[in-house]
């Protein structure tokens, strides 16, 4: 069954981490990555970039609504997401919570509707 | 007559409901399938059992109903025939299977209802309905909400079961022991329902302590679950002596101690005695050894409350709850003297949470009763009184509120 793990964290803390420190997570993000490969169960992932870039698209009465933005403001933002094929919840869960994100932000794990 | 009967089916169910869904949902893998055909098979034997009496073996007369309903909804939602046959063939022909896997099964889906997925509101109520048999409206009353948003609760929850595949199995290694703070938080719920609960049905809180008691004894033999099952069997061993022939709360202090179960004291004692060793003590374990010294006084005037004191201050280390430290002021009072019960419950009445408790204006009155300040406590059972929410609490009060109005002899 697929899990998508989204990650959000605030991005006020990434931006205000040292050099040393942003690389650090990197190293963390890679290896935990070549962890899920390792396992067999990634699927697909990628980093977003800031949610400043973000727009949105609404259509209303037929016309498409362009605005500025994320679907909402929130303390925490969509940084990144995995795709994982777990047997179950439990071992989705185990892998959000090896995520080097976990311990900044929330990490989410939603079932995909098979 | 007839009523008398459908008690005696509904007790049955209340047995045998756990038992028989865990190997339902063994066979079936889906908890809502599983639910809704012993509902089915239940419902058949509430129209015949009174009738014709109870059978011999109910749980299997229960498990074969409720499977043939199962698999006749099967090949209503289309599945094959053989596939069918296939889920029939994996049932064992003796219908139940041997104690230990149903056992296994239980222990699993304890965890289930346990699980951190699950709203901790939906955790319990799940337990109850699943592991303990219990109605959605016996459910409902004893929570006090409107059925219908337990049905919503459950349904919800049964629903992530399935959608989030929750698994049938127990927790992976490093997560058993979190996830087995929660299952014990649960059994405690399930227990205190059936101990605790006012009025209603005492044959159902009967059925609901002893179905904690079996839940926990599923658990592996960690110093904890010894800790919460001693201390279940040692407040069920004071459940006869709890309640005046009249139906009032009688206290400890009041209770005739010659009605405490003494074979549950045993146990519970004994088990107690094997968690201590492993020195790894816990909420559970400390109040059960409050329990065994109380158990153990053969009389009021006899409890080593200056033990108990020490005890309660541990525990509020664990848990700084504001019930558990009402308790810790009354065993201070009770150990070094009323005066310094009333001094601390002076300060805890600034605190918000607690200012509006009755429990925290019953201690006073309680503590003021023994200073002979009659004038104290009946102000201070009168705003306990007025305070309780639980009908038989409020009785207690009143009672003792009536006491402190005769003339001292």
């Amino acid at each position: 069954m697929e899990y998508m793990i989204l990650i959000y964290a605030d991005e006020a803390h990434y931006e205000a981490m040292a050099e040393g420190q942003m690389a650090s997570l990197m190293a963390d993000f890679a290896s935990y990555t070549q962890a899920l490969e390792a396992a067999g169960v990634l699927r697909g992932g990628a980093e977003l970039a800031p949610v400043g870039s973000a727009t949105s698209v609404r259509v209303r009465n037929g016309k498409p609504v362009i605005t500025d933005g994320p679907f909402a403001e929130t303390k925490e933002q969509l940084g990144g997401y995995y795709l994982l094929d777990c047997a179950n919840l439990d071992e989705a869960l185990v892998w959000a919570g090896r995520c080097p994100a976990a311990s900044l932000g929330t990490i989410e794990v939603r079932p995909v509707t098979a | 007559m007839a009523g008398d009967a459908v008690t005696a089916v509904e007790h049955v169910f209340r047995q045998e409901k756990g038992r028989v869904l865990a190997g339902l949902m063994r066979r079936f893998g889906d908890l809502g399938l599983a639910e809704d055909v012993l509902q089915e098979a239940c419902r058949k034997a509430l129209e015949l059992w009174p009738r014709a009496g109870i059978p011999d073996n109910p749980a299997a007369w229960l498990s074969a109903v409720a499977r043939n309903a199962g698999l006749d909804h099967l090949r209503r939602a289309g599945r094959s025939v053989s596939e069918a046959e296939a889920v029939l063939s994996c049932l064992p022909a003796a219908v139940m299977e041997e104690t230990q896997a149903i056992e296994d099964d239980r222990l699993r889906l304890l965890f289930i209802c346990c699980h951190p997925a699950l709203a901790p509101e939906a955790q319990v109520a799940l337990a109850l309905r699943t592991l303990c048999g219990l109605s959605t409206a016996e459910i409902a009353r004893a929570f006090g909400v409107a059925e219908t948003a337990l049905s919503q609760r459950l349904l919800r929850a049964r629903r992530k079961i399935a959608e989030a595949r929750i698994p049938f199995e127990l927790p992976p290694e490093q997560e058993l022991q979190p996830r087995l703070a929660q299952v014990l938080h649960v059994i405690y719920l399930v227990f205190s329902e059936g101990y605790c609960a006012s009025g209603g049905d005492t044959l159902l809180r009967a059925d609901l302590c002893a179905e904690a008691l079996r839940l926990g004894r599923l658990l592996p033999g960690e110093p904890e679950v010894q800790g919460l099952l001693a201390l279940m069997l040692l407040q069920a061993s004071r459940g006869p002596a709890r309640l005046s022939p009249g139906g009032e709360l009688l206290t400890l202090e009041e209770q005739d101690r010659r009605l405490w179960d003494d074979a549950l004291i045993a146990e519970g004692l004994a088990v107690l005695a094997l968690a201590l060793p492993a020195r790894a003590p816990g909420p559970y374990q400390l109040q059960a050894a409050i329990a065994a010294l109380h158990a153990q006084a053969p009389t009021a005037s006899a409890t080593d409350w200056r033990q108990i004191s020490a005890l309660y201050g541990a525990l509020l280390r664990h848990k700084p709850e504001p019930m558990i430290l009402l308790n810790a002021v009354i065993a201070c009072a009770m150990a070094h003297g009323a005066e310094h019960g009333l001094a601390w419950l002076a300060r805890l009445e600034a605190v918000p949470s607690l200012a509006n408790s009755h429990y925290l204006h019953a201690a006073r009155a309680d503590l003021l009763r023994r200073q002979g300040d009659r004038q104290g406590a009946l102000a201070a059972y009168a705003r306990a009184a007025m305070l309780a929410s639980n009908a038989v609490e409020r009785q207690y009060l009143l009672r003792r509120h009536g006491e402190m109005r005769l003339p001292l002899v």
